[in-house]
């Protein structure tokens, strides 16, 4: 048993960079979903962040069918990229309304007139409350919330073209 | 390339919310809010407490803190609210469950387990 044990120290140091070995292979994912994913959507009530159009708040989640919320901003790069590929989901017939995160109209009255606007409401966020009662980390993300009201799926990050068909088929299953 | 990055990559234009950077009028509320900040993690930064991260949910989040101890909340609902958003990962202080408790247990153990390799010099020996 002994001439065994001298093993001891040299297994242990094989376990250890074996498992310093599997953490640079495969690093931890940083994001932090939202927990809220499953359950209703918080009481929020956000004022319009363009003028023209409605505000954003949960009662309007509750009621009707599902819709997707699109938490973006004007200064947010990412958003800029994923602009046409809402455009594609609005097109297919999916209601998209906005949370604009810490925005001045006139910035967003910009982003929109230059990236397009596929947004039924848009909320004005500008210290990040609602942002923050979602459970929603950064910008972008999507969310999709049914018509109970119920949070039914996240989306971090920008929508990628890979992404569109997952979306629509969570959107489809939210109905 | 772009679309590869993480979300968050600029900053906005506007200013820190108010109650970011401003602390509580009621000095004993601010020590309760400043205590629970230094305990909360940066979802940005995530390194960081929200206390000591520039970025600016931290700073939005600051603000979310101190507005509520000053609204009356105990500090342990605001972090209960924000575990519930985030999960545990949000709190520097994680809770004792199955999934943790090795965090407490290891350093005893370790210790334990040194003590036992060295029995045999610790034990002073008649001569």
């Amino acid at each position: 048993m002994s001439r065994l044990s001298r093993f001891v120290p040299l297994l242990v140091l094989a376990a250890f960079v074996a498992a310093v070995a599997w953490r640079i292979a495969s690093p931890p994912d940083e994001k932090i979903n939202s927990k809220m994913v499953g359950r209703p959507v918080p009481e929020f009530a956000l004022a319009p962040a363009v003028p023209g159009k409605p505000g954003l708040s949960s009662a309007d989640l509750q009621s009707g069918g599902p819709r997707m919320i699109n938490v973006f901003a004007s200064w947010c790069v990412p958003c800029i990229a994923e602009a046409p590929l809402l455009a594609e989901i609005k097109a297919r017939g999916v209601p998209i309304d906005a949370i604009a995160i810490r925005d001045r109209p006139a910035d967003v009255m910009a982003f929109l007139a230059e990236r397009g606007d596929p947004f039924g409401r848009i909320g004005a966020d500008p210290e990040s409350k609602a942002q923050l009662a979602l459970g929603s980390s950064g910008v972008p993300e999507t969310f999709i919330v049914d018509g109970n009201g119920i949070i039914r799926y996240q989306h971090m990050g920008p929508i990628e073209p890979g992404d569109v068909a997952q979306l629509l088929a969570e959107w489809e299953a939210a109905r | 390339m772009i679309l590869l990055f993480a979300p968050a990559l600029a900053d906005s234009s506007l200013p820190p919310a108010r109650w970011a950077d401003t602390q509580l009028p009621d000095p004993r509320q601010e020590a309760e809010a400043k205590a629970l900040m230094e305990e909360l993690r940066c979802l940005v930064c995530q390194g960081q407490s929200i206390a000591d991260s520039n970025a600016e949910l931290a700073g939005d989040m600051r603000a979310l803190v101190r507005q509520r101890i000053a609204a009356g909340e105990r500090p342990e609902q605001v972090r209960k609210w924000l575990i519930e958003r985030y999960g545990d990962w949000v709190s520097y202080r994680p809770p004792v469950e199955p999934l943790t408790w090795p965090l407490w247990a290891a350093p005893l153990l370790l210790l334990l387990v040194g003590a036992w390799l060295l029995r045999n010099r610790l034990v002073r020996r008649r001569r």
